[in-house]
């Protein structure tokens, strides 16, 4: 190739700009922070949370519901409102002033359930906007994500509803708290009753969102089913955010198998579950069993979705409203005066987290992220609708209960969908942190 | 056999959809030449025709009851829509079938709507080239998208299918060959619908003058204007006729998968390949090309096929558009001299 | 066409090198002087380079030229996995992988032109996606997209320095590039710059001109016995290596691959980014890829709340029609805007952004004898 126009000088001089401009930029780099500063400590009288949940795509119901707990549990922050939770939890450093006497702000973005997005808006509210801390989730590929990019700016990561094993197990970060619950808890509550009610014989036949959560799920699914004698006959991926699952559902009909195990969520599990339902899935006896369909992670907005499809299928979930102690009952009321509707256990858990992060900040006395997590790591605590729950150390995993609902039969109302079918305890829950492997990595502060 | 049975039924069920979209998309650009990136935007428009409806029908009046209350404590709000307390069976009536009511009102929203676009944007860029069509389409895509989502929301809006067709019909039992071949009522009727409306568009250009002078154009746009025939205006109308084939389509598919605004950006890929298969300009190849490829994809999704190429599910329809492309330069119908250069 | 090529060029680069290393100062009073927006409006303004050296010289529509940005992407955080956190190897490897999917996708779509070319990158560049979305996640991770993590080979690095806890980072040697900071908005600047010498150089050689003369009359050429395919071809896999290096940077300021990059959305946006500027302008696809990133930023961030704050000052009955109807294109609907602006420039100034500053420039400067031809003219893409 020849370059007719572009000669030696043009060269030369070219690359004399080139090493003015380079020499610039050191002059913009900031320089060091003093001691004891993490990423954008609050210097006004104002500290700033970002949220960030999916407002769009196939988690965006939860993500909405997300939106509405993070909004309430500002308000109670400041002192606004009836308090909430804030009254039930103990112990509680919460004063409802703020968090270390400054009124509490938020900002939001849009993860659109897709990873890149995500961590675009979280780069955004903590670059721009100066969150100091980032929370929100509903698709665990996301939470990982974000998870992985704020160990890395310095910014603790409260995340929202991610059900992945992976979340706090291979992917787990210093940066990065849990307090919902898992796949491996889901099976470890759902095997008993599944085994109790559909028998030992069974032939189970996976769907499963191909990501990190599906991934998961179906593999704690398998090894609790067939911990119960059932067989798998086949496992399939399907792409997040199908909407047309024919494809898929056809090929159930003839594999023999008498139980469909739908690892999807959200709207995907809406679609996935009705055309199962039209595709005459709940009417077939095969094996000369009725055949049957469970869904693991299941949610009350899932249900409003779903309709009448979700009558008697079993699944779990991280809390009801339904449950019967003053936590719930106070959340539910003060959800429910605000929103005109009870909260899911998306809202329940991201409220759950924003008041977790606020009160550790007030027993560290400081927002400097090294403390805060130490103030987090081991505490324990009640008063917050799970019974004693432990933000375990190793893993930043919460223990605690869970519950086994159930599809109503005979729905009261457009609320009243699912039943608690068991309440299982934090013990039976428990696991080994070593079992899924990860490393969380060092505390040290970022400047940014 | 049932299960091969049961992915012929499942393909022809997700070709019916591709053909309808194609067949709007290629009547088009036969006739006008355009290539029309918003093709995918009018058949989510039709779609929002049928959720505007079952909104129009449920309209409510709410009235707030004291004495009953709600699980948190606050009084309880009684809704009543309006066509029921108006109406009364009727109105529940119309209520259940409000998804194939409502392509009373797609057809002359579309109607209006095709035409408005014809004569407001596309008219100006039958000389423009290719590429400027393109961008001037996927701009109006957008934007129409937008507005949907505006007053709509991002969020899919599940339409249900009217009760009697809710179920599962057991194809099996009917043709006598046992209980595995169920398939969704819906999914029957929206194959079936499929097939009368391209009949019906068949029909139309085969059989009256109107579609006699339509196809002339197709054929030879010039000799049939110098043969004084105002070749433009019938042209306008075919553009609207297309908007409403995918309008009526995108009405009907709402049960299947509730509609959201982003939908046609989905069908458009799909349906555009679907185009080239069947051969640029080939009404036939269109409809062939969209049975052809629905079916081939839900072969490709057999867990026996993916047990021996992984993932080809995922491929199989845009191998073949490229396969297609690359062998048979004009498709499979496609005519001569239709976009060659 | 210039009356000094080498000096006008000069001037253009030295200019144009001067605003990208200033922006941290320049884009100040705006509010987009943060690292994160500007590494993007380096980033896609190497894409559209790219993108419009294939495109604003020949014409050929591509749907497809994410799929090479996500290849780009990908190869480089598996350099960053298999053998050193520092951000060259990554780069190179970046460039490399996009360039051989560029080949074999070029071979096969250039055998057709015109729409059919459109629609056979589209067909290709989706099946990248729906690969990485499925069967490849051993090697992409799917959904959840690829990262790094602790148990990663990285040969050469376990070679010379102790790994301290935690995950490393990016790094150019002594400098950390990706977690935030303005290194990896530098380092992007700077390949910013180098692209555009390099576009400029194509722009102004025998190579750039035969490729103009493609998208005049193809046929013409055929006659005249040129075999245009090579051509076709080499600016073809250019264009995809930009977008390789782009993807590769993406991954360098940020070392975590989503498979939402290489959908076909994401082509179209590289699409209105070179149309808004430009198409076959030097500056014109920078600027429309910072103009959109920018707007998008910006606009998407509003609030019905910030527009009654704007229009306080009016009367009620005149404000609320006001702020409800302009919030149709602020906050999420600011793809709205982007749209109608996008149909607009489409139907009215075919050349974009820099079209619409040489009509100004022209208005203000109309002397006898100064109608000299910037490339801003010549729009039309060809069939």
């Amino acid at each position: 190739m020849k370059f007719e126009n572009v000669n030696r000088r043009f060269i030369l001089k070219s690359g004399a700009a080139l090493g003015v401009g380079l020499a610039a930029p050191m002059h913009f780099i900031r320089g060091a922070y003093a001691e004891d500063m993490s990423c954008n400590m609050p210097k006004g009288d104002t500290v700033t949370f970002g949220w960030n949940v999916p407002l769009t795509g196939a988690y965006a119901d939860e993500g909405a519901d997300e939106l509405k707990a993070f909004q309430l549990a500002v308000k109670h922050l400041n002192g606004e409102g009836d308090g909430g939770m804030i009254a039930t939890m103990k112990p509680t450093a919460l004063k409802g002033n703020g968090i270390l006497g400054k009124k509490v702000a938020y900002v939001q973005s849009d993860s659109q359930t897709k990873s890149d997005a995500a961590r675009d808006g979280a780069k955004r509210m903590v670059e721009r906007d100066g969150a100091i801390m980032i929370s929100g989730g509903s698709s665990s590929g996301v939470a990982v994500a974000v998870q992985g990019l704020c160990q890395e700016l310095g910014i603790i990561f409260m995340s929202g509803l991610t059900h992945s094993n992976d979340t706090t197990g291979k992917d787990k970060k210093r940066y990065g708290f849990r307090h919902f619950f898992n796949a491996y808890q889901s099976g470890v509550a759902l095997g008993p009753v599944l085994g109790q009610e559909y028998g030992k014989e069974r032939r189970a036949y996976h769907l499963t969102a191909d990501y990190t959560w599906g991934w998961t799920q179906e593999e704690s699914m398998k090894a609790a089913t067939e911990k119960l004698g059932w067989k798998t006959v086949a496992a399939v991926r399907t792409p997040l955010g199908a909407a047309d699952f024919s494809q898929y559902i056809t090929p159930v009909l003839n594999s023999g198998a008498d139980v469909l195990i739908l690892n999807h969520y959200g709207k995907d599990m809406v679609n996935s579950l009705t055309q199962s339902v039209q595709f005459g899935l709940r009417d077939k006896q095969v094996n000369g069993k009725k055949f049957e369909i469970v869904v693991p992670l299941f949610s009350e907005l899932m249900a409003q979705g779903a309709g009448d499809a979700v009558k008697g299928i079993y699944g779990t979930g991280n809390w009801d409203w339904k449950l019967d102690d003053d936590a719930t009952k106070a959340f539910t009321k003060s959800f429910g005066a605000e929103f005109g509707s009870p909260p899911s256990q998306a809202a329940h858990t991201c409220y759950v987290q924003a008041l977790l992060y606020a009160d550790a900040c007030e027993r560290a006395g400081t927002f400097y992220a090294p403390a805060v997590i130490k103030a987090l790591e081991g505490f324990e605590f009640d008063g917050m609708g799970n019974g004693k729950t432990l933000y375990r150390a190793e893993d930043h995993q919460c223990m605690k209960s869970c519950v086994v609902v159930k599809g109503k039969e005979n729905p009261k109302d457009k609320f009243d969908l699912m039943e608690v079918v068991k309440v299982v305890p934090r013990e039976e829950l428990d696991y080994d942190p070593a079992i899924f492997g990860g490393e969380l990595g060092p505390s040290d502060p970022k400047q940014c | 056999m049932d299960a091969l049975l049961l992915q012929v039924l499942n393909g022809l069920d997700k070709g019916g959809a591709y053909a309808l979209i194609a067949l709007g998309l290629t009547l088009v650009f036969g006739t006008l030449g355009v290539v029309n990136f918003a093709h995918g935007a009018l058949f989510m428009l039709g779609a929002f025709c049928a959720v505007t409806f079952n909104r129009l029908l449920n309209l409510e009046s709410v009235v707030i009851d004291p004495a009953q209350k709600t699980p948190w404590g606050t009084p309880l709000e009684v809704r009543t829509p309006y066509v029921e307390a108006w109406l009364g069976d009727f109105g529940a009536f119309l209520n259940d079938y409000s998804v194939p009511a409502s392509i009373v009102l797609a057809v002359p929203v579309m109607l209006a709507i095709g035409i408005v676009m014809e004569r407001g944007l596309i008219r100006h860029f039958y000389k423009r080239p290719h590429a400027d069509q393109i961008l001037v389409t996927f701009g109006l895509a957008i934007i129409i998208q937008e507005i949907i989502k505006h007053f709509f929301g991002a969020n899919p809006i599940p339409q249900p299918a009217p009760e009697a067709f809710g179920g599962t019909v057991y194809v099996g039992e009917i043709l006598g060959m046992g209980q595995t071949l169920a398939y969704p009522w819906w999914r029957i009727v929206y194959l079936f619908f499929s097939l009368a409306v391209i009949g019906a568009v068949f029909a139309f250009l085969q059989f009256t003058t109107y579609g006699m002078v339509v196809r002339a154009g197709m054929h030879d746009r010039q000799t049939v204007g110098f043969l004084g025939i105002d070749i433009e205006r019938r042209f306008t109308v075919v553009f609207g006729l297309a908007a409403v084939i995918a309008g009526v389509a995108g009405v009907m598919y709402t049960p299947i998968v509730p509609p959201d605004y982003h939908m046609g950006m989905e069908f458009l890929v799909l349906s555009f390949v679907v185009v080239v298969v069947g051969g640029m300009g080939s009404l036939g190849g269109a409809v062939v090309a969209g049975f052809l490829l629905g079916i081939l994809q839900s072969f490709a999704s057999m867990n026996e096929v993916k047990a021996i190429i992984p993932g080809i599910d995922h491929v199989i329809i845009y191998l073949v558009a490229v396969v297609i492309l690359l062998t048979l330069p004009r498709g499979l119908l496609g005519r001569k001299g239709m976009m060659e250069d | 066409m210039f009356n000094n090529p080498a000096r006008n060029d000069w001037l253009l680069l030295a200019g144009f090198s001067a605003v990208v290393l200033c922006l941290p100062v320049l884009l100040e009073p705006i509010g987009a002087a943060y690292p994160a927006l500007m590494q993007k409006f380096c980033i896609f303004g190497i894409f559209a380079i790219g993108f419009n050296i294939l495109f604003g010289l020949t014409g050929y529509l591509s749907f497809g030229h994410a799929a090479f940005l996500g290849v780009g992407s990908y190869a480089a955080v598996w350099s960053f996995k298999l053998f050193t956190m520092n951000a060259i190897p990554a780069i190179v490897m970046a460039v490399f992988f996009a360039a051989l999917f560029a080949v074999v996708i070029g071979y096969v779509s250039l055998k057709r032109s015109g729409i059919y070319f459109s629609i056979l990158t589209l067909a290709f560049a989706q099946m990248c996606y729906n690969l990485v979305y499925s069967v490849l996640t051993p090697l992409t991770n799917g959904e959840t997209g690829l990262q790094l993590s602790l148990q990663d080979p990285r040969v050469i690095d376990a070679m010379f320095i102790e790994p301290a806890a935690g995950l490393p980072r990016v790094n150019l040697f002594a400098l950390n590039i990706s977690g935030g900071g303005y290194a990896g908005f530098y380092l992007c600047a700077v390949m910013l710059i180098i692209c555009f010498f390099i576009a400029m150089c194509i722009f102004r050689s025998p190579f750039g001109m035969m490729l103009r003369a493609i998208k005049s009359n193809q046929t013409r050429m055929r006659y005249t016995g040129f075999n245009t395919r090579p051509y076709l071809l080499a600016a073809f896999v250019i264009s995809g290596m930009y977008a390789g290096l782009a993807g590769g940077l993406m991954a360098v300021t940020d070392p975590l691959v989503g498979a939402e990059r290489m959908q076909w959305t994401a082509s179209g946006e590289v699409v209105l980014m070179t149309i808004l500027g430009g198409a076959g302008t030097l500056v014109g696809p920078v600027l429309g890829a910072a103009v959109i990133k920018y707007c998008e930023n910006i606009f998407s961030s509003f609030s019905p709340g910030t527009l009654h704050g704007a229009f306080g000052f009016l009367p009620d009955a005149i404000e609320d029609p006001i702020v409800s109807f302009l919030s149709l294109f602020v906050g999420d609907g600011w793809n709205l805007t982007l749209g109608v602006v996008f149909m607009l420039i489409v139907i009215f100034l075919p050349g974009g952004i820099m079209e619409g500053l040489r009509r100004i420039r022209m208005m203000f400067n109309r002397r006898p004898g100064n109608g000299r031809k910037i490339p801003a003219t010549q729009t039309q893409p060809a069939e």
